[in-house]
Formats: C-alpha cells, structure tokens, sequence
C-alpha cells in the first residue's frame, strides 16, 4: 500500500513535468541550429528579424513558415556560424533577392522619393499654409473697410432697435 | 481680379490630392508586389557544380551551358504551374531549337523522372538542385522562375511564373531577335 502511494505520486510528478513542458515543445520553432555561442544564436535571431521573406508581402524571416523562408534562415544560420559580418549577410540577401528583402531601403538615385518625399510633402504644406495665414493677416483695403463699416452700421442699428 | 486669384488658389489642395490620387492608383494597380525585380539581371549565372538528374554521378557545371543561348527554367513535380507551362516548353524546343536548362528545385529525383516519362522531355539538361541552394544563388522563391541567358551566360530577363505564349511573344521572341537566334547563320540544328 505505501509502495503504491509512492509509486502515484512519482507518476504525478511525471505527468505534471510532462504537460508543462508540451506547450513549449509546441511553441518552439522548427529549427534547430547548433550555435557554438549565444552570442552567434542571439545574431541569428536578430537577423532574421531585419530580413522580408521574398515570398511573402508582409512577414520577416522569422515569422515566416513559407519553404522559402526556412531555407534563407538555414543559410543565415550558416553564415553566422561561419561569423561573416552583418555587411556580408545583408550583401548575401541583398545580391540575391533584391531591395525587397531589406526592410530599411537605402538611400539611392532610385529611391530618395521615399526618403525625402516626405519631408517635400511637409514643406509644400507649410508653405501653401503660411500663403493662407498671410492672407488672412494682411490689412484690409479701403473697399473692404467699407463693407465692413457697413456691416458693424446695420448691427449696431439693429442693435438700438432692441 | 485678386478674389478671382483667391478662387483658383482654392484649388490647389484638390489637385494636390488627385495628383496623389493617380500616383497612387497606377503605383497600386500596375505593380504586382508579389512579382520581385530580379537582383541579378544583367549578371553573371552564379557558379554551380551539382550532380544531373538523369546520371547522379555526373556534375553538371557551368561550363555545360557556356557559349550558347539557353533558357534556364526552375521547375518541381510539386508545383502545378510548372505543369501547365510544360507544353509551351515543349513547343519552343521543337519549333525553335530553343535549348531549355532543367533545374530540379527541392524534388525528389525519382519523381523528377518519371515526370519527364510521362509528360515529355524539353530539356537539354537537368541539374538536380534538392536542397534549393542553388535556387537561392539565383533568388529563386518559388516555382516556375525562368532566367534567359546569352552566350555569356548573362542574364538577360527573368520570369516568375509560367512561360506561356504571350511571354514567348512580347519577352522572349523579341530578345531572341536582338541575340540573332534566329539568323540562319547562328541557328543550331534541332535534331
């Protein structure tokens, strides 16, 4: 009797292990990479955070379960393994697949629309606002004090009536 | 004659807005975004020694497809598409002697061949890439990719997706004419 309570409450110890460690085992990525340092598996986890998956619109490398993207990161990892510098990676992505990979574009003839475009909008508004706030500003000519006069005359009028 | 100027001044935002608005439009509707701009046009073919599909102890490398034009096409049993332009591969290397260059993406070797068995066989060459690295020099991201190359092996225009009679017409023809393919001169013998 005692051997069979003994025996119960390993298996309980067992069982608890075991479901506590499921949901982890379900939530781990699916590759496993053999970094020499954590230093090498904290690069990699970072790298392929900067990296688009070519094959899909709006997910990195690392959020993506596409083929494609399993297999850059296998290749990331091979290079960080191999200790290339981020320069080296990002030519490796870049060569390959394109601006479209990078999420941080670089600063070209091709594409300083996007980097000062922008700032253009903003200065054609301020500028297009400061023109109205000025005409707003501007003393009034003769005509329109005129009108004006008028308009306060027939108020004021109005106002005595009452 | 200063209000009639405040007036058009009025309409300054709007255009703004509607030239914005065009902008926009032809940027969103003529732009497929899941098409990426090849990285490596006019570039070199990467280099490459991968074993064949037909003979695995033969390396099949860069000097195999050197000094000649090829298209170079991406396919798998897997991918559906690469079914569906199979008949136009076909066509192009009877009609015109195009030479076609396999490359097997991430496929089984035994299902590559019977495939070939059953639908027909266009290709010059296979080259049996299983694990897609070769694929991923190229910037390959899914099945069928075609990349045509001149005799320098350069690469002239990639296509992402099938090649079809329209891509043989409006791409593929009209580089084929500025190469001299068709010159009778240059033009190999089909048989």
């Amino acid at each position: 009797m005692i051997m069979f309570s003994y025996n119960r409450e390993i298996m309980l110890k067992f069982l608890v292990v075991v479901m506590m460690s499921l949901p982890i085992a379900a939530g781990e990525v699916i590759d496993v990479f053999d970094f020499a340092t954590e230093a090498q598996e904290k690069r990699y986890q970072s790298l392929i955070a900067i990296f688009r998956c070519p094959k899909c619109l709006n997910t990195n490398l690392a959020g993506s379960d596409g083929p494609i993207a399993a297999d850059l990161r296998r290749e990331v990892s091979r290079m960080v393994m191999e200790d290339l510098s981020d320069e080296q990676i990002t030519e490796f992505m870049q060569s390959r697949y394109g601006d479209f990979v990078l999420y941080d574009p670089p600063f070209r003839m091709d594409t300083w629309v996007l980097w000062l475009g922008p700032l253009l909008v903003l200065l054609l508004g301020s500028y297009f606002l400061r023109g109205l706030q000025r005409s707003a500003a501007r003393a009034m000519n003769d005509e329109e004090r005129a009108d004006l006069e008028k308009l306060l005359g027939e108020r004021d009028a109005s106002n005595d009536q009452d | 004659m200063a209000s009639t100027m405040n007036r058009w001044r009025m309409f300054i935002p709007l255009c703004g807005f509607l030239l914005l608005a065009v902008i926009l439009l032809l940027g969103f509707s003529f732009n497929d975004p899941h098409i990426l701009p090849s990285a490596l046009l006019k570039k070199s073919m990467p280099a490459f020694s991968l074993p064949g599909l037909k003979d695995s102890n033969r390396l099949v490398t860069n000097e195999d497809i050197k000094g000649r034009i090829v298209l170079v096409n991406v396919w798998a049993t897997w991918c559906p598409t690469c079914k569906a332009e199979h008949a136009e591969l076909l066509r192009l290397k009877k009609k015109y002697g195009l030479e076609i260059v396999g490359i097997v993406y991430k496929d089984k070797r035994d299902k590559a061949l019977s495939w070939l068995e059953a639908y027909g066989d266009p290709y010059s060459v296979n080259i049996f890439d299983s694990d897609g690295r070769l694929g991923i020099d190229l910037g390959v991201y899914g099945a069928p990719e075609s990349f045509l190359l001149d005799a320098e092996s350069t690469i002239l225009y990639k296509r992402v997706g099938d090649i079809n009679s329209r891509i043989w017409r409006d791409e593929l023809e009209p580089r084929l004419k500025t190469l001299k393919f068709f010159d009778p001169d240059s033009v190999v013998d089909p048989s």
